[in-house]
């Protein structure tokens, strides 16, 4: 019994712990989103009346399916596309010896440390002037918002993946270059099946943070349409905080329904140590 | 092959779409640049040299369009007076001080109003037909008032129904173009005529008129004079040195990163913001790192039962909207009704107290910021291989030893960048702040700095609020922002071995 609570029940205990602490804002989310009344003052920490007024009144007064529908849109296709892009850079940083490329690591970071709020006036001015030229890219369309969203994708992704390419030997792909294959052969049979944890990772990390992002969504995206959840949410207690907050927490806990369902579809890639296996074999 | 082609057709495809709008408006530099953005994607991939930079080229456009350029557009803000009451050129200013001026002529003629056009009644140019209240009939353009001869107009009932050579617009025409009918002026010795309604037109003056012999503003009615100062970009009454609110975007040199540093209302409490600005940033990495790396590391074995459902349940305030839920907690902190106090039974006001609103706020950010850090930490131990921690236990290193002397030290190299990345995203939490305790609590007295304010959110209340925006110095403000971020991570980045792995 003692060798299996310092082997396996601590273990368990940290993990209750955490789990504890995960949950209980949420379970006062949840409690908020079915009480009946939908303020802010009448809520209790768990849940004492069940009803689903809230929701029904978020699906009826507001286009809460279209701002679903776009934050779905937008976080897919940006967080697919992040991933690409992160996974081709990564790939040269971790294999290749090539002129600048510390120079290129180290200032992918220091660019991400520009306070980007301040740089949100000179992206208006940008996106003023792509919308005159290119209207299907411009303000309240979620493709001009998605290229905004890739310039971030090289960054702190590009290092997590790097670090993790790092850890995979370097004998598999050179075995396979020594066989004939070239860089990109290399790349789509060998690398990308090999890191495809991270892959999964980042791109849930990636999904994550697109269909929270507020600040630059709040700018581009005015029409009531072609908002995005999490605008649209903030636009709801914006001026009603209290009497709103029963709709919000019921909009809040919906938004979180398709990370969740992105988080255990890709379990499964995060869970497989696929580079020990390899190593192994 | 056949993808590299079918690639290459799709960029050819984009930039033609692309450049169609860019001829059509002449925009020639605009076109040289998606030009040369083509020519360099044509040149890197039909070359066989360069291979790197087939990787990078991708996701290296897009970091030049969109951070890049905003983050250099912004540095170029730095240097002007760029903000309310200076945002366009000297001429939209004289215009603005014109227009808001402007009254109504005492006395002044008033005129019945027909709009009309010599051209297509939707997009021809606009001219007034008016009737005077001695039944003349004049028309009116841009160019000034033309007496019409009587013979060639129709008038009733005070108004001008047909014109020879002119056509008339009705109602719906009118409307669809009523943005341009408020904006024409027919312009007279004694100011303009404007349109008061759809049927009405009055001579109205402005009182104030830029007068281009002295570079000046001269109020018509009381004779003050307001000079214009091009270092400042704004019209200065060189008596009182007062300002016109309306002025112009010039180049201001290095005066708004001077301010920075000599104005004693930003840089009295600068230092104090700065030290808490740091023990927040800091204070948020390790507790996540802690918290995230302990749970990571407890699930780290496949003789944890449920550990997928333990995964799942941890990582949810992840899934929350990170937003909404920085307003919940700021709930959860209410003195009176907040969930904290009732569950413990407490009275607290954790806001009102400087220590409880940081030990508040690092709490929720704790929360929100600990799943991120377990993800991370879950993904790099899995990428360490088992052999390394099972040769270690063959040769009889406790647990803790295998921790710090092989596992940790692996996991840092991974992970490294990823903490300093997290330290300065969090050094600049803009959210974490505004949302929950918006830089409270407040000393008594001089509120222009919070107990909780880090520079970002003081510096958005010194720039953006009270007296309106000042985008130029706010500019300022980030740079310095930017400078203090990067020389702390590059420190860090030589402390650890994040360097060695990028010099291998």
């Amino acid at each position: 019994m003692k060798r299996w609570i310092t082997q396996v029940g601590w273990r368990h205990g940290v993990g209750l712990a955490a789990v504890a602490f995960s949950l209980f804002p949420i379970v006062f989310v949840l409690s908020a989103a079915l009480n009946p009344l939908g303020t802010l003052n009448s809520t209790h920490a768990v849940p004492t009346d069940v009803s689903a007024e809230n929701f029904v009144k978020l699906l009826r007064t507001q286009p809460f399916e279209s701002w679903y529908a776009n934050s779905i849109l937008i976080a897919g296709l940006t967080s697919f596309a992040a991933v690409s892009l992160s996974m081709l850079a990564a790939y040269v940083f971790s294999r290749m010896r090539f002129h600048g490329r510390r120079v290129g690591l180290l200032s992918l970071l220091l660019i991400q440390m520009f306070p980007q709020f301040l740089a949100v006036v000179a992206i208006f001015l940008i996106f003023t002037t792509i919308g005159e030229y290119w209207p299907a890219i411009g303000f309240n369309t979620p493709w001009g918002l998605i290229l905004l969203y890739l310039g971030g994708a090289l960054g702190v992704n590009t290092w997590l993946m790097k670090g993790f390419l790092d850890t995979v030997p370097k004998e598999l792909d050179e075995s396979a270059t020594m066989d004939g294959a070239t860089h990109a052969q290399v790349f789509i049979r060998i690398i990308v099946p090999l890191v495809s944890p991270i892959l999964a990772v980042v791109g849930l990390l990636v999904f994550i943070s697109t269909i929270n992002e507020f600040l630059m969504a709040n700018v581009f995206l005015t029409d009531l349409d072609s908002k995005t959840l999490s605008v649209g949410l903030y636009g709801l207690i914006y001026g009603e905080r209290n009497n709103n907050f029963g709709i919000f927490c019921a909009g809040s806990l919906l938004t979180a329904i398709p990370t969740v369902v992105v988080f255990q579809f890709v379990q499964r890639y995060i869970v497989s140590g696929l580079t020990l296996g390899a190593v192994k074999g | 092959m056949a993808g590299k082609i079918l690639l290459l057709g799709l960029v050819a495809a984009i930039a033609l779409w692309g450049a169609f709008p860019l001829i059509a408006a002449r925009a020639w530099p605009g076109l040289a640049v998606l030009a040369a953005a083509t020519a360099s994607i044509y040149y890197v991939y039909l070359s066989p040299r360069h291979v790197p930079a087939k990787y990078l080229l991708p996701g290296t456009l897009f970091l030049i369009a969109f951070q890049i350029l905003p983050v250099l557009l912004t540095v170029a803000t730095a240097v002007t007076n760029f903000g309310d009451g200076h945002r366009g050129s000297k001429q939209d200013a004289i215009v603005a001080i014109q227009t808001t001026s402007i009254v109504e002529v005492a006395g002044g003629t008033e005129y019945g109003l027909t709009v009309a056009t010599k051209g297509e009644p939707a997009s021809g140019p606009l001219v007034f037909l008016l009737v005077d209240p001695a039944g003349n009939a004049f028309v009116g353009d841009a160019d000034g008032l033309t007496r019409l001869p009587a013979d060639q107009v129709t008038i009733s009932g005070g108004r001008v129904t047909r014109a020879a050579g002119y056509t008339i617009l009705n109602l719906a025409q009118a409307g669809a173009r009523s943005q341009e009918i408020t904006e024409f002026a027919v312009p007279t010795a004694a100011g303009a005529i404007r349109s008061t309604g759809v049927s009405r037109a009055s001579e109205r003056q402005a009182t104030r008129r830029y007068d281009a012999s002295c570079d000046c503003i001269v109020d018509t009615t009381t004779g003050r004079r307001w000079v214009a100062d091009e270092a400042s970009g704004s019209f200065v009454d060189p008596a009182t040195g007062e300002r016109l609110a309306q002025g112009w975007r010039v180049t201001v040199g290095l005066a708004n990163f001077a301010r920075v540093v000599t104005d004693p209302s930003i840089t009295g409490p600068f230092f104090r913001t700065l030290l808490w600005n740091f023990g927040f940033a800091i204070g948020s990495v390790l507790l996540t790192f802690a918290l995230g790396l302990l749970c990571a590391l407890a699930l780290h074995s496949t003789r944890v039962r449920a550990r997928n459902l333990y995964r799942v349940l941890i990582v949810l305030p992840y899934a929350m909207p990170s937003f909404a839920m920085l307003l919940v907690w700021r709930d959860m902190f209410n003195t009176d009704f907040g969930l904290i106090n009732r569950l413990f039974s407490l009275h607290v006001d954790w806001f009102g107290d400087p220590w409880g609103a940081r030990a508040a706020v690092l709490l929720a950010q704790l929360w929100l910021g600990y799943p991120y850090m377990f993800l991370v930490s879950t993904g790099a131990l899995q990428a360490i291989p088992a052999e390394l921690s099972e040769a270690a236990e063959v040769d009889g290193a406790s647990a803790w030893q295998r921790f710090r002397a092989v596992t940790l030290p692996l996991l840092l190299v991974a992970l490294s960048p990823l903490l300093i990345a997290s330290f300065a995203f969090n050094f600049n939490n803009f959210n974490a702040i505004y949302l929950t305790t918006g830089g409270g609590p407040f000393p008594p007295g001089r509120s222009v700095a919070g107990a909780t304010d880090l520079l970002i959110t003081y510096t958005y209340r010194l720039a953006f609020g009270g007296s309106g925006a000042e985008f130029g110095f706010a500019a300022a403000v980030s740079v310095y922002i930017f400078l203090i971020v990067a020389v702390v991570s590059a420190i860090s980045f030589r402390r650890t071995r994040a360097f060695e792995e990028v010099y291998s």
